[in-house]
């Protein structure tokens, strides 16, 4: 999940001569390759006790590697300062980046940093960091006692934390941003128009032609990134199809994009798209939210982040509101799940040389008191139950709103993270059928036809998903 | 004395080529060596696999589709940028009017000079978020919002230059727009490098032409070209290496790196997709190195065709 892909000019020269020089002659790669030769692992512990589960030892230090993209690293400094309060005498080394995998990865086969939060457009492909063993297993982090309240960490996450960070039966990713997707409109010209946001794709056809008299466009999406828009495309497929549904699309199954409620989910969007209801022109994700703070489209779908990112230019008076994805309305097996769910995940590398430090650290980021720090400053939600409780914002209040009334089943939708190839090849349809090249019908044959060949290749791992 | 010159020029020597060796020459001998087992560059495991992976580039759809791609810049990337420099060079040294002190360039040539060269000056990536701007596909688009002002496209269909894979002339456009930015930055440089080989052309030679009665178009033809041979052909060559590679160009302006459904896809986007997003860096090397082998035999063939006796003069 990613919050602001961005390019800086050093990395992509990096970047360039990394896998572009190589073109030329081989050589960026190779220096990205080079240095494969096993580390030694001095991961030595002290005195381990419910207080120190994990047994930090006293002056060692600990880096820690932090995302700095729409969340901000300032949450990070807090939970920083949490862990001294208890660890005074270890030194905790905090660098931030957007850049995790140009910078991260050469270093995994050595010598890693112990705390790598993996997010944004450049992240580690989490399947390979799995398959490949470069990260470690966390469940004595989800056994050990909360850092402030009763019970284990694991008692204190919201539901679907858990599930999120764990790959075939194993617990590796800590994420630690709870996100609610869906349609956000602007409340305030929503009263005044006298405009209902719409709970199903038929009140929303209704809606947009008396939006569009307005001259505002009714729908406006990130058509540089394919995930944005593949987001709201399963959130759809999940509504009318159920839950079985995507998890037969996860685990590969025979014809499981033409099981029953897939088809009709896509043929909406299909004729969102026909009928020119989507603001003309190609923008990505900040463009298009800006076009959308600017009042030229009506609807935006993406994820509760999206206050954080935009901060700096939402016009006075704009009062920002989540409502859920719309459904196809009564023929729906699913239509109040939310697409919710514990992003930004932070691994723990298997070389990295202070293991104990790393998963207390992690202990300390899932702290009452860390996480109620980490939504005063987001804006987001944090995966610690409770965490938005005393956070006064109309955007994160709508999300909280959502998340309250919502099912206990969560959205949650796994192909992308367990196969790049489907990953790229969701991405690249959702674009096309966003763009009206192609029709609901030919998504769902191209992604089928993915979908088995990713099946039938043996060099590929595959990844069963039970819930 | 010729001891001491060797133990002079080695001594020299020592330095720079252990590094070379050490820096470029090993990783690339590793690069081979990877192209052989199956590592997915996260970890210290990885096995042998034989040549797997060079079969496996044989059977690959998307190498296919980039392969095409990089064809169509190979031929295209050279071509257009020699002949746009070929022509601004000629402008600028013997285009314009000839008078008593002899042939010279168009009115003005030194200040086109520096325009044209400009674009070398600024790195790859800042012509592609430049370009970005310029390409932008709404109203607020440099290109888009000048034609929307005066009427040539309609407020609710602006041109989508980078999102658009619709073919022109059998190629995506979005590919004919990429070889519009990597011509326009690429001609200011052989513009340079074939005026200064004009220049060492003697003047007289056109002079005695101009008497016979040669007009521009003869001492184009008959008398640049033929001279400017060994350096066009050497053109030809580095154009070669930039239109195998235009990875910056692809990686920053295209969407999905290489989209809109793939219709951008090159060699290096696709290394890039197999090492860094699907972890498979063994097969990544096998590209990379089969591309390598590609980019020396093109390099050989070119100056092995464009040899030919050298003029003195």
């Amino acid at each position: 999940m990613s919050l602001t892909p961005e390019l800086d000019r050093r990395t992509l020269l990096r970047r360039a001569a990394a896998a572009g020089l190589l073109v030329t002659p081989a050589a960026g790669l190779l220096s990205a390759c080079a240095g494969s030769t096993p580390s030694q692992n001095n991961d030595s512990t002290g005195q381990k006790s419910s207080d120190n589960p994990f047994g930090v030892q006293e002056n060692s230090a600990v880096k820690v590697v932090i995302f700095n993209g729409g969340l901000g690293d300032a949450w990070a400094k807090e939970d920083q300062a949490i862990f001294n309060a208890k660890h005074p005498s270890v030194t905790i080394n905090m660098s931030s980046t957007q850049k995790i995998k140009t910078e991260e990865q050469p270093k995994m086969a050595t010598t890693p940093s112990d705390v790598v939060m993996n997010s944004g457009a450049d992240m580690m492909d989490i399947s390979t960091l799995v398959n490949e063993g470069a990260i470690e297993p966390l469940d004595d982090l989800l056994a050990a006692p909360a850092w402030d309240s009763e019970g284990t960490a694991a008692d204190s996450l919201l539901p679907g934390t858990v599930v999120d960070g764990t790959f075939q039966g194993k617990f590796y990713v800590v994420n630690i941003a709870y996100t609610v997707w869906g349609n956000w409109y602007n409340s305030a010209l929503f009263s005044k128009q006298g405009w209902e946001p719409p709970k199903t794709f038929d009140e929303f056809f209704a809606l947009a032609p008396k939006i569009k008299a307005t001259g505002m466009a009714p729908y406006v999406y990130d058509a540089v990134h394919g995930y944005y828009p593949r987001w709201a495309l399963m959130a759809t497929i999940w509504k009318s199809a159920g839950k079985q549904a995507v998890i037969d699309i996860d685990n590969l199954k025979e014809n499981a994009w033409r099981a029953e409620g897939v088809l009709p989910a896509l043929e909406v969007w299909e004729k969102l798209v026909k009928d020119k209801l989507v603001l003309p022109g190609r923008l990505d994700h900040t463009q298009s939210q800006q076009a959308w703070l600017d009042g030229k489209a009506a609807f935006i779908q993406v994820g509760t982040w999206l206050k954080n990112e935009m901060a700096e230019t939402i016009p006075p008076g704009f009062e920002m509101k989540l409502s859920d994805y719309w459904g196809l309305g009564a023929t729906d097996k699913a239509p109040n799940d939310v697409y919710a769910g514990a992003g930004e995940g932070i691994v723990v590398p298997s070389k990295a040389p202070n293991k104990a430090a790393a998963k207390e650290f992690l202990r300390a980021v899932l702290s009452k008191a860390g996480a109620a720090k980490f939504a005063e400053l987001t804006k987001s939600l944090a995966s610690t139950t409770g965490s938005g409780d005393n956070v006064q914002d109309s955007a994160l209040a709508s999300a909280n709103e959502l998340m309250k009334n919502a099912p206990k089943d969560l959205v949650k939708v796994k192909f992308w993270d367990f196969y790049a190839d489907l990953d790229k090849e969701s991405q690249n349809l959702s674009q096309e059928l966003m763009a009206g090249r192609i029709t609901a019908a030919q998504f769902v044959d191209k992604m089928q036809a993915a979908a088995d060949k990713v099946a039938k290749d043996s060099s590929i791992t595959k990844q069963p998903r039970d819930a | 004395m010729r001891h001491g010159v060797g133990r002079f020029v080695t001594g020299f020597l020592v330095l720079p080529v252990g590094l070379y060796l050490f820096y470029v020459v090993w990783p690339f001998l590793q690069a081979a060596g990877y192209s052989l087992t199956d590592w997915g560059g996260y970890s210290d495991r990885q096995q042998f696999v034989g040549l797997e992976n060079y079969l496996r580039l044989f059977t690959d759809e998307l190498i296919r589709k980039a392969f095409w791609h990089n064809v169509f810049f190979l031929v295209t990337v050279p071509l257009c940028t020699i002949a746009l420099a070929l022509f601004l060079a000629f402008l600028l040294n013997v285009g314009g009017r000839e008078d008593k002190a002899g042939i010279r360039g168009v009115f003005g040539s030194g200040l086109y000079k520096v325009i044209f060269f400009f674009p070398q000056v600024l790195s790859l990536v800042v012509i592609a978020v430049m370009w970005q701007q310029i390409y932008r596909a709404d109203g607020q688009g440099l290109v888009n919002g000048v034609l929307m002002k005066i009427g040539l496209v309609a407020e609710d269909d602006p041109i989508t230059f980078m999102y658009d894979p619709e073919p022109f002339l059998g190629v995506p456009a979005v590919l004919w727009w990429l070889l519009l930015i990597a011509v326009w930055s690429g001609a200011g440089f052989y513009m340079v490098l074939f005026s200064a080989a004009m220049q060492s052309i003697p003047k007289d030679i056109y002079e005695a032409a101009i008497l016979d009665g040669a007009g521009r178009f003869h001492t184009f033809f008959r008398i640049t070209l033929p001279l400017l041979r060994d350096t066009v052909s050497v053109a030809w060559v580095y154009l070669g290496f930039i239109a195998l590679d235009m990875f910056a160009l692809v990686f920053i302006m295209t969407p999905s790196q290489g989209g809109p459904n793939h219709a951008s896809e090159i060699f290096a986007s696709v290394i890039h997709f197999n090492a860094f997003q699907k972890g498979q860096f063994g097969y990544a090397c096998a590209i990379a190195v089969a591309l390598a082998i590609f980019t020396i035999l093109l390099a050989a063939f070119q100056l092995r065709i464009t040899r030919r006796e050298r003029i003195e003069f």
